[in-house]
């Protein structure tokens, strides 16, 4: 018998699959995380709206089937919080790469968490500018080679995570595409929270990234995922020998903060005088 | 050509052709943001820096609004620096481009012309540097790989000649030129370094003997003035443009102008045009001619400035012209091209009826066919004066 994928209700019909991304890209297994998310909590897909920039990762409102706008590379998070501020209730989630949200949008993505904007943002991290062909980007380890950096990049990078911590943001967390069953669940989490959530999803690309540096193809780059992370509460326990040079996964940040929209509906009650 | 100079012909893309064009001028600077279709040249570019082959300090910043940001510091310290990008890229450096030129930096950009988003297209149209119409930057179009490697050359002259002083934007029409392969000629290295000569900056911050502030406020006491320079800035790049033109020719055997008549000079029916459809338009001339048509071709390889005069004087005469635009000025009356043709034969004795052709927005065709169409139009009357055509859409 033939049954439909799970997946398949939350999939835009009439759109030709596969998809842009190259064979192996993280990218599909963080779109299949976020649909399993948000069918977990139940909310109906007219309530949810995907804003993307431009990038790999950004392509992916084309693919699911909710309310989405497509924008411009780096605007993502402010075409969002138009449409936060516009209706409250509507779940948003910002799809955003490394280049997207740190580079060239770096101004919105910190202003946003300063705010505390109600948005879910998944940045999906490859450590690279996919799209165009493999430029380094913020993320970019320093040494790492790109096509802009042949002999290895001169920049130190950002931790995505704790630059929204330290701006404002009341969740940050980061997963990774082979722990694609926890990285569900931080994007549960990370649905539900009321106020700006980051989750930072570590996503491999061999095509650029992986063939640059030597790591192999996809699944050898993924198999390094589980080699090179540990989970923030694992580390704890460890000395710190045993956690030099390993990426930290995990729920970093999770506090409750008024968020932006009822604050500013404060300022609006107040305004009209139906509040003291 | 001149005797001792022995020139390289390989296939190079149009993208290879610039970035090669920007390794032989071997900046001091270059602050870029990758784009499709250009970014092939930055990237190109980055290669030659990091194997040693220039000098260049390479800035690969953030966006592209920081490229020109760090472009101009560069400049108004004195660094000979040149940049690249395309569309969305250059309209988010529109801000900074003013800037450039209203400090009269002499910056080279490389631009591939590419629709500008809404919807998201990578394909070309001339909309992305239309937007530079107002900037004061001197621009050239292209009509093929090579002479997008020879006008990024006379770029550098142009822009840092005394008497001129203003950025210049060359530009290739989006994977039409910057990713078709062709046969491209380029010269020796010490060639172009004679060709270019030095850089002698006019004022720099970095002249400690002579400090100096960029950019200072002028309110309703100066800015007019400084304003007005821009204009007359342009109006002198005029003879330096054909001049350097006039000295390539001279030198490497292709001379260039701000206008090239093709088999115009007998014509009745003449198109305008800009770019890469100048190349797909002379086969159709060919053929036209064959059949005993007086047909001709309008080439304009500097937009701005705009060559007014040139332009009304070569087409006296013709019997109908059809301006091709590339882009469109949306809510107002025909294409960018076709509104200053129309105003440069204005009150000019034997003007021409105009008409004008929109074609190829976001990449769409133009093909030998519907050219040959503007040509049967203009013959059978059916182009009539200031009429605003679309061609190849659906309704
Ligand atoms: C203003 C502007 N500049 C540059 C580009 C070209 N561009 C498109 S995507 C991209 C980078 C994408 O990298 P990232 O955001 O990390 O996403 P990925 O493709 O890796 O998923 C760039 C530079 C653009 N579309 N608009
Ligand atoms: S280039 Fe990289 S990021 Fe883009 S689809 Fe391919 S693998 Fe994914």
């Amino acid at each position: 018998m033939i049954t439909m994928h799970p997946s398949f209700e939350m999939l835009r019909p009439g759109k030709k699959f596969p998809t842009v991304w190259c064979p192996g890209c993280g990218h599909g297994i963080v779109q299949g995380a976020i649909i399993r998310a948000v069918q977990k909590l139940g909310i109906p897909r007219d309530q949810m709206v995907m804003v993307s920039g431009i990038g790999c990762s950004s392509r992916m409102p084309v693919y699911v089937d909710f309310n989405s706008l497509h924008t411009a590379h780096g605007r993502a998070i402010a075409f969002a919080t138009g449409v936060k501020l516009h209706n409250p209730k509507l779940h948003v989630i910002v799809i955003t790469g490394d280049g997207d949200a740190l580079a060239i949008g770096g101004n919105h993505f910190i202003h946003a968490a300063r705010r505390n904007v109600e948005l879910t943002v998944i940045l999906l991290n490859n450590n690279i500018y996919g799209m165009t062909g493999g430029q380094y980007s913020p993320t970019t380890p320093i040494g790492k080679r790109a096509s802009t950096a042949p002999y290895g990049t001169a920049e130190r990078d950002f931790d995505p995570c704790a630059l929204a911590v330290a701006a404002g943001a009341v969740f940050a967390a980061r997963g990774t595409v082979f722990g694609v069953v926890e990285l569900e669940k931080m994007i549960q989490q990370a649905l539900a929270k009321r106020g700006f959530a980051l989750v930072e999803a570590l996503s491999p690309c061999p095509t650029l990234y992986g063939r640059l540096n030597r790591e192999g193809n996809a699944v050898k780059m993924i198999q390094w995922q589980k080699e090179n992370t540990i989970n923030a509460k694992a580390a704890a326990k460890l000395p710190p020998e045993k956690t030099a040079g390993k990426i930290i996964t995990g729920v970093f940040h999770d506090a409750e903060v008024t968020p932006y929209t009822e604050v500013y509906q404060g300022i609006i009650d107040k305004a009209q005088g139906q509040k003291q | 050509m001149m005797a001792g100079i022995t020139k390289i012909d390989l296939a190079r893309t149009g993208n290879e052709a610039m970035a090669y064009a920007m390794k032989q001028v071997n900046p001091d600077v270059v602050a870029a943001y990758p784009i499709t279709p250009a970014t092939e040249i930055v990237q190109l570019f980055a290669q030659y820096v990091a194997d040693g082959e220039v000098d260049t300090e390479y800035v690969p910043v953030e966006s592209e609004h920081s490229a020109m940001s760090a472009c101009i510091g560069s400049s108004a310290a004195g660094a000979r620096t040149m940049t690249g990008t395309s569309s969305q890229g250059l309209a988010l450096m529109y801000e900074m481009c003013y800037i450039a030129a209203g400090l009269r930096l002499p910056i080279v950009m490389a631009d591939v012309n590419r629709a500008l988003s809404a919807p998201i297209n990578i394909h070309c149209d001339h909309s992305d540097t239309m937007g530079m119409r107002d900037a004061g930057w001197i621009h050239i179009f292209s009509e093929n790989a090579q002479e997008a490697y020879d006008n990024m050359l006379q770029a550098v002259r142009i822009a840092e000649h005394e008497s001129v002083r203003l950025p210049v934007l060359v530009t290739t029409d989006g994977f039409i030129i910057s990713h078709g392969m062709e046969r491209v000629a380029t010269l020796p290295d010490d060639e172009v370094k004679k060709f270019i000569g030095p850089f002698k900056p006019g004022t720099m911050l970095l002249d400690v003997a002579k400090p100096i502030t960029v950019g200072a406020l002028n309110f309703t006491d100066f800015y007019f003035e400084h304003r007005r320079a821009l204009v007359d800035a342009q109006a002198a790049s005029v003879a330096v443009i054909k001049q350097v033109g006039r000295e390539f020719g001279q030198k490497y055997g292709t001379a260039y102008d701000c206008i090239e008549p093709y088999q115009l000079a007998d014509a009745e029916y003449a198109i305008v045009a800009l770019g890469s459809t100048c190349g797909t338009a002379k086969v159709v001339i060919d053929q036209l001619r064959a059949g005993g048509v007086k047909a001709g071709m309008l080439k304009i390889r500097v937009f701005r400035p705009f060559p007014a005069a040139e332009i009304a004087a070569a087409l006296a005469g013709k019997k109908s012209v059809a301006v091709l635009d590339r882009s469109d000025v949306l809510g107002g009356f025909g294409g960018p091209v076709f509104t200053e043709v129309r105003s440069a034969l204005y009150q000019k004795p034997n003007a021409p009826l105009l008409a004008d052709y929109i074609y190829g927005l976001g990449g769409r065709e133009i093909d030998m066919e519907m050219i040959g169409s503007v040509f049967a139009q203009l013959q059978d009357g059916t182009a009539k004066p200031d009429s605003v055509q679309y061609l190849g859409v659906r309704d």
